[in-house]
């Protein structure tokens, strides 16, 4: 619901820079927030909205954010692409691809370095696999025995090109990997009690075992590559997996399943969804009636 | 029939591979159906999918790629949307590309041309919007070549195409809007060279990319209210750099303002000035560049963060000793958008 409130909003101009959505996407995030802890730290990608908010992100300075407000999480300088709650444990993300894997692995360094009972967490497209960054920072992990959830968002394209022009067909990641000796959990999105399951085991193996692990969830994006709209026309996507994909959209079915199981869940359902709207509509106007920075304030904060 | 910047690099890619089926062109999004911002559309279809082909992710080793294959001579053209993202093949460059021919006491050539964009405005933010031309022409082995006006582009593209040696070919992202209805007719020439786009007598203003676009605009105004006579020499190529077209320009007017797009700690232009301070000056030569801070995002504070022709106008009335100032309320000037029509997201 709130990337949908940007996507219509988006072109009265007031978001000005590019964003990534997650629609489509937003469930696996959603389930594992169900087990992560505020101090499990976290970093993403270009595609961060959905990561963000799931680790409990604040939305008001996420919509600010994008807004290109002061009272943004990163007071203006990020934009969507880089957002940051250090409180909740989301620690970033970068816009290049692959770029913010190597961090992770850092982030796993420190948490054992420390002792805490905690794990980092590396959201990442399964376009970033093809980086060098992403195979130095597996071996790196395995080798130096660091707790970090490798989470790859598989959704078939990088930009508008599609995988198999990219990536040998069939190839299977958890088995390269588990060859190397990673632990490795695959769901193929399609059903929510599999998806549920595979999470939830990835994230109590990282959590007990103090091990790498890597999660490869298969999902479709709805809209497109960079922007508001739907980029279907341009014909780069097949038009059979979209119909698919819309069939097997988790969040409705789960919803079908959860009023089915109780009359009296259609209250609960569309009371959630009120409360979200207040939320989301309350962020916008937030961000709206914020206060913009000085143009002066690009000179600030380089250095500490 | 009008044709903008990106159509012209269209044609002049699509020309170089008919002139030599030696010639190939891929890199990231070049097949896909924005075809790098429309410059690499329908390749695909004229040449075949051996000769033009998308890509994964893997900068460093798609220019490992291009480098091998321009060995056994061919010769490769290798697309990167944003400078930022070809960061990632600095090894390839830097160690290899540049160094090969030199290394091995100049038996190889490395004929392979990378262009690379360089994002402004609309919240490009600080890794989509960085112009580390500098970093390039550091590099003794490459020629770096950023081209500014459409006129001179589809001949400079081929030669870079065809030049023996790695060209980095720097375009910036809002140049691909400008037009011109002037013919597509390029030819080829040796690398480097230099333009003299406007004589003058009071003052050499150099510059390059789209800080050419502004300083041609400056250079009117400069001329109409402030009756100063701006000579402009439009760098095209930034490395190597043949110093007698700017030595003679500067020797005529005796004032020199240098006109760059990027920070200026260890900018290409400082480092120029450096070479032409041995020259006598009327008044001290300056330069006109970006602060030493990464581009933010919001559009708020990039308000003034960009140089214009009118930071030109006063940077020459500067650099002249003419006490007046150009000024003109910008409040209402759209600054983070090259065309009206422009509606983001990328
Ligand atoms: C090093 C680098 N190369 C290219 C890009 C351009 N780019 C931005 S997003 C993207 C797609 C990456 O696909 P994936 O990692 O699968 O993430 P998705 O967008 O599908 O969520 C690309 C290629 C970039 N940002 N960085």
């Amino acid at each position: 619901m709130v990337e949908e409130t940007i996507s219509k909003k988006y072109s009265e101009q007031k978001m000005r820079c590019p964003v990534h959505l997650s629609i489509g996407q937003e469930i696996a995030p959603s389930i594992l927030s169900l087990f992560t802890e505020k101090k499990d730290k976290c970093i993403s990608t270009h595609r961060c909205h959905a990561h963000y908010l799931s680790k409990g992100g604040n939305l008001d300075k996420m919509i600010a954010e994008i807004y290109g407000k002061k009272t943004g999480c990163s007071k203006g300088y990020g934009g969507s692409m880089h957002l940051i709650d250090i409180k909740k444990g989301f620690m970033g993300t970068s816009a290049i691809v692959g770029s913010s894997i190597p961090l992770s692995i850092g982030m796993g360094l420190n948490i054992k370095l420390k002792g805490s009972k905690n794990i980092s967490i590396c959201y990442f497209g399964e376009g970033a696999r093809e980086e060098g960054a992403f195979i130095e920072s597996v071996n790196l992990a395995i080798v130096k025995e660091l707790p970090v959830l490798f989470f790859c968002e598989n959704n078939y394209y990088s930009v508008y090109t599609s995988i198999d022009q990219r990536q040998p067909k069939n190839a299977s990641y958890n088995k390269i990997l588990s060859n190397l000796g990673m632990k490795t959990f695959y769901s193929r999105g399609k059903n929510f009690d599999d998806m549920y399951i595979k999470i939830k085991n990835a994230y109590n193996f990282v959590k007990k075992k103090r091990l790498p692990c890597y999660l490869e969830i298969d999902c479709y994006r709805n809209v497109e590559h960079c922007g508001p709209y739907n980029d279907d026309h341009l014909g780069y996507r097949n038009k059979e997996d979209f119909k698919k994909w819309k069939n097997i959209d988790l969040i409705r079915n789960l919803e079908k399943f959860i009023l089915k199981s109780k009359n009296s869940n259609s209250k609960l359902i569309k009371k959630i969804r009120e409360n979200n709207k207040y939320k989301i509509d309350k962020a916008f106007y937030f961000a709206d009636k914020s206060a913009k920075p000085n143009p002066s304030d690009a000179f600030l904060n380089l250095f500490k | 029939m009008k044709n903008n910047f990106a159509n012209f690099i269209n044609k002049t890619i699509s020309l170089s591979m008919s002139m030599n089926k030696n010639v190939i062109c891929f890199g990231l999004g070049v097949t896909d159906p924005k075809g790098v911002f429309g410059t690499t559309l329908n390749l695909q279809k004229k040449f075949g999918s051996a000769r033009v082909f998308d890509a994964p992710a893997s900068e460093n080793s798609l220019t490992g790629m291009s480098i091998g294959a321009s060995m056994l001579g061919t010769i490769p053209i290798l697309n990167h949307q944003r400078l930022d993202f070809a960061l990632l093949s600095l090894d390839q460059i830097i160690n290899n590309a540049a160094k090969w021919h030199y290394l091995y006491g100049g038996q190889i050539n490395i004929p392979i041309t990378i262009r690379m964009i360089t994002g402004r405005g609309w919240g490009q933010g600080p890794t989509h919007s960085q112009n580390l031309q500098a970093l390039f022409t550091h590099i003794p082995g490459l020629k770096v070549v950023m081209p500014s006006l459409i006129d001179d582009l589809p001949t400079l593209l081929l030669s870079s195409i065809f030049d023996k040696n790695p060209v980095i070919f720097i375009e910036n992202r809002w140049l691909h809007f400008s037009e011109t209805k002037k013919k597509f007719k390029p030819s080829i020439r040796n690398l480097p060279y230099h333009r003299k786009i406007s004589s003058g007598k009071n003052i050499t203003i150099i510059c390059y990319s789209y800080m050419t676009i502004e300083v041609l605009k400056a250079s009117k105004i400069l001329k109409k209210e402030f009756r100063v006579d701006v000579e402009i020499i439009d760098l095209v190529c930034l490395s190597p750099i043949k110093e007698k077209i700017l030595i003679d320009s500067i020797k005529k007017t005796k004032n020199l303002l240098l006109v760059d797009t990027s920070y200026i700690t260890g900018s290409f232009s400082s480092n120029l000035l450096a070479k032409l301070s041995k020259l006598d000056f009327e008044h001290k030569p300056q330069i006109l560049a970006m602060p030493d801070f990464p581009e933010p995002t919001s559009s708020f504070m990039t308000k003034y963060f960009y140089n214009n022709y009118i930071s030109v106008i006063n940077k020459t009335l500067d650099t002249l000793k003419i006490k007046k100032r150009y000024k003109v309320n910008q409040n209402n000037h759209i600054h983070d958008k090259p065309v009206d029509y422009y509606m983001g997201p990328f």
